[in-house]
């Protein structure tokens, strides 16, 4: 084959290669000044030596990937998923507990984390499946697999718990939608969003019932939903043509029939399954007042290190708020704080950018393969960043909910650097071969 | 191109747009906390910087001749950090510290509610007695630390009512003056109040950065400030006549107030009984304080200014001098001692001034006013009632008789001169004529002066008629005496007129039958006048002024005690032994001193209150003194 003389180097992107390169020295200087250990960087006990380490180890993988051919990627892509399906069942049962969640193995001194390769590999069994006889998405029972391999590894994920990582695969959503999922999902799905909000705000206030005193205001709320969409499905049927109503009023009853279930299966949910402390978690994000003041600690000293950061910040390894420890997992998922904190607006707003930059350019290097199995790869990985880069962001400066989950290249830790250089070193091979594959 | 559903590649736009979208939206935010408020930033100030302040040693006060009154002593205060006294065995602690659990557990509520990170304060000014046990054991409890803080100390423990209070300040200190925080100190009173400002200097400011755990991790020296010492205020008390004072008025009621004639300073200032003022100190203060409020002689009550008593016969020599002034009397006017209109003592029958003062003819005086008051022939007695008392009462307060006397003695009551106004609320228009008033003429009735109104009275006769408002401080942090304290205040009588009056002030003392024999100290020429003011219903209140020597006066005060009866019995020899003790420094008359250190009350056998006799003899830790005259 071709491929076997490419000159790798010629054809790859170097763009992407430099914006990794560079986002990792960036969250290398982060993390050291975080851990406040500027004075002894060459310790490698430290958790900045550490880093400098996995730093080194990724570096060699990197090359390795680009060595290796793309078809490897391409047929072993089965053997990948069931490999990292085992370890996640075996996290379960051998795995090291560490903040609550049962998701690590520990490997002396270093620790291991399943669920950072489950992502590389889930995107590889989507590219393999989706890409497989080239004719995707026209069965409903094809659907249904696509899904399944998807919810597989996020269910074992859910069970250590890991909330962060399933909410990552669900961006998968982005690459079924460019694969043809109908743009309805998506519709719902926001439908959902502003159902989601409205319930949680409602369901925290107090209301007061006939018979029934004062209780949560949600179920005024489930009342004026149940009676404004039947008024409003109503009106819809009468303005439609005759041979159409059937149909309206199917797919009507239906919405409003989910929509509610939805909104009282959430309400329920927050109320009775989700712990107070967790409760008050997302009762914070929305604003609403909490008896206890510890709940916003984080998330309060999170925002005042990012907003005392100025235009430009207080300069590398002199921002106290992250320094002295008043940020909390401040060189892993607070690491943006750090950023905040000590570059100012113009840094922060610089690995914004980066990010942005790194996202939209994976999505370039998606549409400009003829290999569909690279595309739908290459959208995972996208999704898979923009997750992150959503999820992770958001929280720290208080548009999201406190999620656990690391800010790509940026956060402390090799499992989330191994894995994502996994992700764009196969990517980055991938696209090298653009040329010379025609599947 | 079906395969690679390239019919969907429209899609992607969508893609992309959601993530600028996400992007923008960060950038906006990002925006608007980094850039467009303060609150973040003011945030994180609040969390990390924490401002040390660096007390500023607080002024001395030293007495006239620079010997130290007022000191700073090492004192320590017990801090607590909540967040680590979880789990502390408080009942332990509580007896550790000698409180009651509940008092223990509600100051470490209050310290928690201040901040469970931070250092507050949980007991304040223990002695290095009180640190020494306390230190033994403070290793158990990891949140307890010891915190130096200097406290004041009354180096004598004399002058406490003068010198005043320093301690916590209050919510409306802090509300006054945004300097103080809680748990700072202040001078409440005395002193240390009025001159607090001058006392309290400059506190510094050291910028520490600190960690979550409240450990100081850096410092930002570029903001730190140095504190200034306040300044140290020299007063006019002299120290020895000071504690002599306040010794002979051990066990009796009054007051004592000396003064340099000359300036108008303050050497000697007695209220008795008086009190050691660290007693109010420190963590004894809230008994010491008790006792001392609940006490039947009220030892917290100033009666050297607060005290507004009946000036009695001293004020003779006032009607003497206006009415020689007004040209009503000569020195050679004699008058009849007229027995029908006024209560009298002694055997004298037609005196002239002199004779008058020593012998305090009350006749001589009550006809002396009624010149003075009638002195229009062709109106009648109600006019002439008015008119004249409202010319007297001017002439009376240029003695300094109802004013304040420049209240730079801080507390000074001004006393009252009758005037017109108060008759005629009274008694109302035109019903009231001299036979009404004629009781001010001897220093009775309405008049009311303090002691240091008397003293006054003394340095103006000394002065021969001219006072210097009296004041307490000489110098304020080297820079001299504030130009305010010097102001004289001329009595509009010519100095002619007060040879006689002193001639009788030194018969009063020197005459065989003088009243106030027991104010002679042989060898120097004392003026002096005796006062017993009639107490209806107790036993008089004894009363003396001096000034001494005669010819240029080093002294003037006066003595009162309260029903002690006459003024030669007890005022008189406590004035003497103050004029010998300040002009010798010593005292050769031993026999006059043991008499009044000795006396105790009942000083008049027919006013005895044993309940409170017992507990001065206990408060006043003079077992010895009980033999009364």
């Amino acid at each position: 084959m071709s491929s076997r003389s490419l000159n790798v180097a010629a054809r790859l992107d170097w763009i992407t290669l430099l914006t990794l390169g560079v986002l990792v020295v960036l969250g290398w200087l982060n993390i050291v000044s975080a851990t406040a250990e500027a004075e002894v960087v060459w310790d490698m006990g430290g958790k900045a030596g550490k880093q400098l380490i996995w730093m080194g180890v990724c570096a060699v993988l990197m090359v390795g990937l680009l060595a290796v051919e793309g078809v490897f990627y391409i047929r072993t892509s089965v053997v990948h998923y069931t490999a990292v399906m085992l370890l996640l069942m075996a996290v379960l049962v051998v795995g090291r507990k560490v903040g609550g969640a049962r998701s690590w193995f520990g490997v002396g001194s270093f620790g291991i984390q399943p669920s950072e390769f489950a992502k590389t590999a889930t995107a590889l069994i989507l590219a393999w499946f989706l890409s497989r006889d080239g004719r995707p998405w026209r069965t409903f029972k094809t659907r249904l697999q696509t899904l399944a391999l998807i919810a597989a590894p996020a269910g074992l994920i859910l069970l250590q718990p890991d909330a962060g990582t399933v909410l990552v695969f669900g961006g998968f959503i982005f690459v079924l939608y460019r694969e043809g999922l109908s743009g309805n999902v998506l519709l719902v799905g926001v439908g959902m969003l502003v159902l989601a909000v409205l319930t949680i705000l409602l369901g925290a206030s107090e209301s007061w019932y006939p018979f029934l005193g004062s209780t949560s205001g949600f179920w005024w709320f489930l009342l004026s939903l149940a009676l404004l969409g039947t008024l409003t499905l109503l009106l819809v049927r009468a303005a439609t043509l005759p041979r159409r109503r059937k149909a309206v009023s199917r797919w009507g009853t239906a919405l409003l029939l989910g929509g509610m279930a939805f909104s009282t299966g959430l309400h329920l949910g927050m109320e009775q399954v989700l712990k107070k402390h967790q409760r008050e978690r997302i009762h914070v994000l929305f604003g609403i007042d909490v008896d206890n003041p510890d709940a916003d600690y984080n998330i309060r000293h999170a925002k005042a290190a990012i907003g005392s950061g100025g235009w430009t910040g207080k300069g590398w390894a002199r921002g106290p708020m992250t320094a002295y420890g008043f940020v909390p997992e401040q060189e892993t998922d607070f690491i943006f704080c750090t950023v905040g904190e000590e570059w100012g607006f113009l840094g922060s707003a610089g690995v914004v950018g980066l990010f942005m930059f790194l996202i939209l350019r994976v999505l370039h290097l998606a549409e400009r393969q003829r290999s569909q199995f690279t595309r739908v790869y290459a959208y995972a990985v996208a999704s898979i960043l923009f997750m992150h880069f959503l999820v992770n962001i958001g929280m720290v400066i208080g548009l999201a909910p406190v999620i656990g989950i690391p800010l790509p290249f940026f956060s402390y830790g090799g499992s989330s650097l191994m894995g994502f250089t996994l992700l764009l070193g196969i990517l980055l091979r991938l696209d090298a071969e653009r040329f010379a594959v025609l599947r | 191109m079906e395969l690679n559903g390239d019919h969907l590649s429209g899609r992607q736009r969508i893609v992309g747009a959601m993530v600028l979208a996400v992007g923008l939206v960060f950038i906006i935010r990002l925006f608007q906390m980094q850039v467009t408020t303060d609150e973040y930033r003011n945030r994180a100030e609040r969390l990390t910087e924490e401002q040390e302040l660096l007390h500023p040693s607080r002024g001395l006060c030293l007495d006239r001749h620079g010997e130290l009154l007022v000191n700073n002593v090492p004192g320590y205060e017990l801090m607590v950090v909540p967040r680590a006294m979880a789990g502390v065995d408080t009942a332990a602690l509580a007896t550790l510290l000698s409180l009651e659990t509940d008092n223990l557990v509600s100051r470490l509520n209050k310290a928690r509610r201040y901040s469970r990170y931070k250092a507050s304060p949980l007991l304040r000014q223990l002695n290095a007695e009180e640190y020494a046990a306390l230190s033994a054991e403070l290793w158990k409890y990891p949140g307890l630390s010891i915190r130096t803080k200097p406290v004041r100390e009354n180096v004598f423990g004399i002058a406490s009512q003068i010198v005043g209070e320093y301690r916590e300040v209050d919510r409306q200190d802090m509300n006054d003056d945004g300097r103080y925080r809680l748990g700072d100190y202040k001078g409440k009173s005395g002193i240390e109040g009025l001159h607090e400002l001058d006392l309290r200097g400059t506190p510094g400011i050291r910028h520490h950065l600190v960690d979550v755990r409240n450990n100081v991790r850096n410092t930002l020296t570029e903001l730190d400030s140095m504190p200034v010492a306040g300044d140290d205020l020299t007063l006019t008390l002299d120290t020895e006549l000071q504690r002599y004072a306040e010794a002979l008025m051990r066990g009796k009621r009054g007051a004592v107030v000396a003064l340099e004639p000359s300036t108008g300073e303050v050497l000697a200032f007695v209220s008795a009984p008086s009190f050691d003022g660290n007693l109010l100190t420190g963590t004894s203060r809230g008994a010491a304080y008790d006792s001392l409020a609940k006490h039947p002689w009220k030892p917290l009550y100033n009666r050297a200014i607060r005290g507004t008593y009946r000036p009695g016969s001293i004020f003779k020599m006032v009607q003497g001098l206006i009415g020689m002034q007004q040209g009503v009397i000569s020195p050679r006017t004699h008058i009849v001692c007229n027995r029908d209109v006024i209560g009298w003592h002694g055997a004298h029958t037609q005196d002239d001034l002199r004779r008058a003062v020593v012998h305090s003819c009350n006749p001589y005086f009550y006809d002396v006013m009624r010149r003075m008051v009638n002195q229009h022939p062709d109106k009648d007695k109600f006019d002439n009632a008015r008119l004249g008392l409202g010319w007297w009462t001017e002439r009376v307060k240029d003695f300094g008789f109802g004013t304040d006397l420049g209240g730079h003695v801080p507390g000074t009551r001004s006393g009252l001169v009758p005037d017109t106004t108060y008759y005629n609320n009274i008694y109302g228009r035109r019903h009231w004529t001299f036979r009404t008033i004629y009781s001010i003429s001897i220093g009775e009735g309405e008049l009311l002066a303090t002691p240091l109104h008397m003293a006054n009275l003394a340095a103006i006769m000394a002065n021969r008629g001219w006072y210097m408002e009296p004041h307490l401080i000489r110098d304020i942090g080297g820079k001299g005496k504030p130009e305010a304290l010097h102001v004289r205040q001329d009595v509009d009588v010519d100095e002619v007129h007060f040879t006689a009056i002193l001639d009788a002030m030194q018969d009063v003392i020197e005459d065989p039958s003088g009243t106030g024999r027991r104010a002679l100290t042989p060898g120097i020429a004392t003026c002096g006048k005796t006062g017993t003011v009639q107490n209806p219903g107790k036993p008089d209140h004894s009363v003396f002024m001096a000034f001494a020597p005669r010819e240029n006066p080093q002294i003037a005060l006066s003595v009162y005690v309260e029903n002690a009866g006459a003024g030669g019995e007890w005022a008189a020899p406590i004035a003497g032994l103050l004029v010998e003790k300040y002009i010798r420094g010593n005292i050769d008359d031993k026999a006059r001193e043991s008499r009044v250190i000795g006396a105790t009350y009942p000083l008049d056998p027919t006013f005895v209150d044993p309940a409170s006799l017992a507990q001065i003899q206990a408060a006043s830790g003079d077992p010895e003194s009980q033999d009364a005259p």
